[in-house]
């Protein structure tokens, strides 16, 4: 833009005053921004400047922006007096499952459908495709019957298992391997690979992308989940992190201390892969949303 | 024919396929004169799981659903085939059903303009930035990859009564009351909540897209003497009309089903001024155990999504515009 003709006749009045004024706009620009940031991160300040409060601190009338006395100590002993340690660990073994599962299955069914012929193809990519739309809460009522008849409710198997076939990564998946030139899967047929070897040593290192993001969405999917894993458990050893901070909500004289260090433990993990991860998610929201899109 | 041309791809072989070179050529083998072709009986090992897995857990309960919708199963009795009664009960004789499915549309709409207005908003001003658009977009994206219910719990505090929200509130002399004990104020705590904890993704989405616009309309544009506002209507707006359609679209799904938050924050409270149709099946299934009426609830979410999802696609010939 600075380069274009007509913005910029050289060494007069008038373009010196033009890129000072451009200057004041562009200052005037990221200070309004970074205005709305901190006001957008506010929230995040909050939860932290009251877990390291005592509990009547909290709750004192003239809020203070800062606490009086900073308690590092409340991270600790939420872990310890609440059971959010147990809670952590119940989210990592969930979302972690159904990562993988969905990872294993997805490339699977994926490479089918997007490589392999059998009769009903397209009508079986359609089908799978509708379910999209069902929403969880519909789901979730059957679901619950089928996991209580197999006895699996408060069970790990029971929690990952149902929500682990959700045919989105299939269609990801599938898109990203239909990019990928049919010659190397013959190439390597060439030299005797099974299917199952084409995919595992051609196709996945070649859609690593895709499957990164994949796995990215469905793990963070799994950890912010609240509604299966309240149905699917009963009490407190299988309880994940986001249930956990329901379950002390209503306690008489609620630890808002404590529930506020659980809230940012369970923030953590996905802040450390949004801040870490930053360039991938941007690329691969502008994939996924071509995708949808386009 | 495929003999042929694999024959042809001989010579651009990568290296390390050579160790299994040795191997015996790919004659068809005998089998392929069974009943299916080798093909199709790899497809269907490789889609052995996920179709299994659909089955159980998706195709299975939906029928289950529907035919749940139809009974009058309390889950301790044996269920009960009763028709259409369950809709027409809630059509015709629940008094809440009307309060929930405007709750639920007054919610939708609401949280959809303001996704839209303030995701766009945030992208166009993230993108005319030269440096530091990564730093913006990962603060804005940061709600959306957090628990939902870790976010609500933390504003429930925020909203909690002589809590921060009613001291800002106080010292601005606006004269508002505590928003979750405010049967008209409830919803739009829910509102910001939700838009605080989502607005990321499209922020992100949109950013990318408009990043994508090609640098020489732009300055096509300005050398014709377009300003910024027109810029934006005439040019990046059509160029990322496809990607603001699938946003609206995901949007609408998502809203029309929230839960978390009014599970986290309001319990549909207070009276039933935040009770949606996500948390009206929750409450009706789980609480009250009138798990026929509850999957009649659903099916009418099921329809409500459909409808919504229709109509934007009918709607989408007259605003979006596709590169040909």
């Amino acid at each position: 833009m600075t380069n274009s003709p007509i913005s910029r006749p050289p060494h007069s009045v008038s373009a010196n005053r033009h890129r000072l004024l451009r200057r004041i706009g562009a200052f005037a620009s990221y200070a309004g921004l970074s205005l709305v940031a901190l006001l957008f991160l506010f929230p995040f300040f909050w939860m932290v400047s009251n877990a390291v409060r005592s509990n009547e601190e909290v709750l004192a009338v003239p809020v203070r922006i800062f606490p009086e006395a900073y308690q590092w100590g409340n991270f600790v002993e939420a872990l310890v007096s609440l059971p959010f340690g147990i809670f952590l660990l119940n989210s990592v073994i969930v979302a972690c499952g159904v990562t993988a599962i969905v990872i294993v299955v997805s490339c699977l069914s994926a490479y089918a459908f997007a490589r392999l012929k059998f009769p009903c193809r397209e009508g079986m990519l359609l089908t799978y495709l509708s379910t999209l739309m069902i929403p969880q809460v519909m789901l979730v009522i059957p679901l619950f019957l089928v996991v209580s008849k197999l006895g699996w409710i408060n069970t790990y198997h029971g929690m990952i298992l149902p929500v682990a076939f959700s045919s989105f990564g299939t269609f990801l998946l599938r898109q990203f391997i239909l990019g990928i030139p049919k010659d190397l899967d013959e190439a390597a047929m060439m030299d005797g690979a099974s299917r199952l070897r084409i995919l595992v040593a051609v196709i996945v290192p070649l859609a690593m992308p895709a499957i990164g993001l994949l796995a990215l969405f469905t793990f963070i999917a799994q950890w912010k989940s609240f509604l299966w894993p309240l149905i699917a458990t009963s009490g407190l050893d299988k309880a994940t992190l986001p249930l956990g901070l329901t379950l002390f909500q209503t306690r008489q004289g609620t630890a808002w201390n404590y529930i506020m260090a659980g809230a940012t433990i369970s923030m953590v993990p996905g802040v450390i892969l949004a801040i870490v991860l930053q360039r991938v998610i941007y690329k691969g929201i502008s994939v996924s949303s071509g995708f949808g899109g386009r | 024919m495929r003999q042929l041309s694999l024959w042809q791809e001989l010579p651009r072989m990568e290296e390390d396929m050579s160790e299994s070179a040795v191997a015996e050529l790919p004659l068809q083998p005998v089998q392929s004169r069974r009943f299916l072709k080798p093909e199709t009986q790899t497809a269907m090992v490789f889609l052995l799981p996920s179709f299994l897995g659909f089955m159980i857990f998706i195709a299975l309960p939906i029928m289950a659903s529907l035919a749940l919708s139809f009974t009058n199963w309390q889950l301790i009795s044996t269920p009960a085939f009763v028709g259409f009664q369950n809709y027409i009960k809630l059509f015709t004789v629940d008094p809440a059903f009307y309060t929930i499915l405007s709750n639920t549309l007054f919610f939708a709409v609401e949280y959809l303009a303001l996704n839209v207005i303030v995701s766009l908003t945030l992208a166009v001003w993230i993108s005319s930035l030269k440096h530091g658009k990564a730093i913006f977009r990962v603060i804005f994206f940061l709600p959306t990859f957090t628990p939902t219910i870790a976010a609500s719990v933390v504003w429930l505090l925020i909203f909690t009564p002589d809590g921060l929200a009613d001291t800002i509130i106080r010292s601005l002399g606006l004269g508002l009351p505590n928003f979750l004990l405010s049967s008209s104020w409830a919803m739009q705590a829910v509102v910001l909540v939700t838009l605080w904890a989502n607005v990321g993704y499209n922020v992100v989405m949109f950013n990318a897209a408009l990043d994508l616009v090609p640098k020489q309309y732009l300055e096509a544009a300005m050398i014709d003497g377009a300003g910024p506002w027109r810029r934006f209507w005439r040019i990046r707006l059509p160029l990322i009309s496809p990607t603001v359609f699938f946003a609206t679209v995901m949007t609408a799904i998502t809203s029309l089903q929230v839960f978390d938050e009014i599970f986290a924050m309001t319990r549909g409270g207070p009276g039933s001024a935040t009770a949606t149709l996500g948390f009206a099946i929750y409450q009706k299934g789980f609480t009250n155990f009138q798990m026929g009426y509850a999957s009649a609830l659903a099916w009418v979410m099921f329809v409500m999504i459909m409808a919504l999802t229709i109509l934007q696609f009918r709607m989408q010939r007259k605003w979006v515009h596709y590169d040909e």
